[in-house]
């Protein structure tokens, strides 16, 4: 009863395959509809900050030993 | 070269970048088969080669004005903006090799364009190489200077223009411009051309903090 059981649920999990639709040409309107997008131009943001935070603070550490010379 | 010290053009350089991370993202793009969301690489792949193409030029006059002049600063200028734009023609080919596996079927599809960028890197590589092997300041000075004007041309014949002569994958070959009118939505222009000047800005200022690094290391050499 249990192999049955399993294997008709098996055999449901195929029907979300054939779920799928021909769209024109697939972009990620989803994503920006749900509002997610804003989370990775968050996060490439806050590296890029991070870095150029991190640039200028080795300009301003080299100023320092400019001037002691 | 004062303006190496200042601050202001590299804040506004990181503005701007921060701008195209935003805008590449979120502006509307071309809806295209095969390159669908994709298409957005180009706002970070191409700038790459741009800022490479940047500090190169740079670097090559530097040389030209050693060779004028003789100074050892300008020396250390080029060889700093050669080393920079190594690191972003790295860049430059991964990113393409990563954009090529999911639009082309393959990091390397042995692409006239992808082959000849990596003899051209061999180039660059070859001038380290040709550096680190001469004791001799001046000598080293001269050599890499005069190999460092000769490069650069056959690095821009390699990657401009003969995948330009041949059938490639890449977009600006073949006979058709890869930026020319009809080629490029005009939408994309608004991140793309800022992206380009600010990211050519962010090697010349990398390239500038290396050069600062070795005056010091030149001049303390200097005195021992």
């Amino acid at each position: 009863m249990k192999k049955i059981l399993l294997s008709a649920l098996l055999l449901a999990s195929f029907i979300t395959a054939f779920a799928q639709q021909n769209a024109p040409v697939e972009m990620a309107d989803e994503m920006r509809s749900s509002g997610k997008i804003y989370v990775v131009i968050a996060t490439i943001t806050i590296i890029f900050v991070g870095l150029a935070i991190y640039l200028f603070s080795i300009d301003r550490r080299l100023k320092k030993i400019e001037k002691d010379k | 070269m004062k303006i190496i010290y200042q601050t202001w053009w590299k804040v506004l350089a990181v503005l701007v970048i921060l701008y195209t991370l935003i805008a590449g993202f979120l502006f509307d793009v071309p809806r295209l088969f095969i390159l669908h969301e994709t298409i957005r690489n180009v706002y970070f792949h191409v700038p790459m080669w741009i800022a490479m193409f940047t500090v190169f030029t740079i670097s090559v006059i530097y040389s030209i004005m050693y060779l004028n002049t003789g100074k050892e600063k300008y020396d250390l200028v080029a060889v700093e903006c050669v080393n920079t734009g190594t690191f972003f023609y790295v860049l430059g080919l991964c990113t393409g090799m990563m954009w090529a596996k999911f639009t082309w079927g393959a990091f390397w599809s042995s692409d006239p364009k992808q082959n000849s960028a990596a003899i051209a890197f061999l180039l660059y590589c070859a001038y380290a190489v040709l550096r680190n092997s001469i004791d001799e300041e001046q000598k080293r000075a001269k050599i890499s200077a005069i190999y460092n004007i000769f490069a650069f041309p056959i690095m821009v014949v390699l990657i401009m223009i003969l995948p330009r002569m041949t059938d490639s994958l890449h977009p600006g070959n073949g006979g058709n411009p890869a930026f020319g009118k009809l080629d490029m939505d005009n939408h994309m222009r608004v991140v793309l051309y800022p992206a380009f000047i600010a990211w050519a800005t962010i090697a010349v200022w990398i390239a500038s903090l290396r050069y600062r690094i070795r005056l010091i290391e030149y001049k303390r050499n200097e005195i021992n």
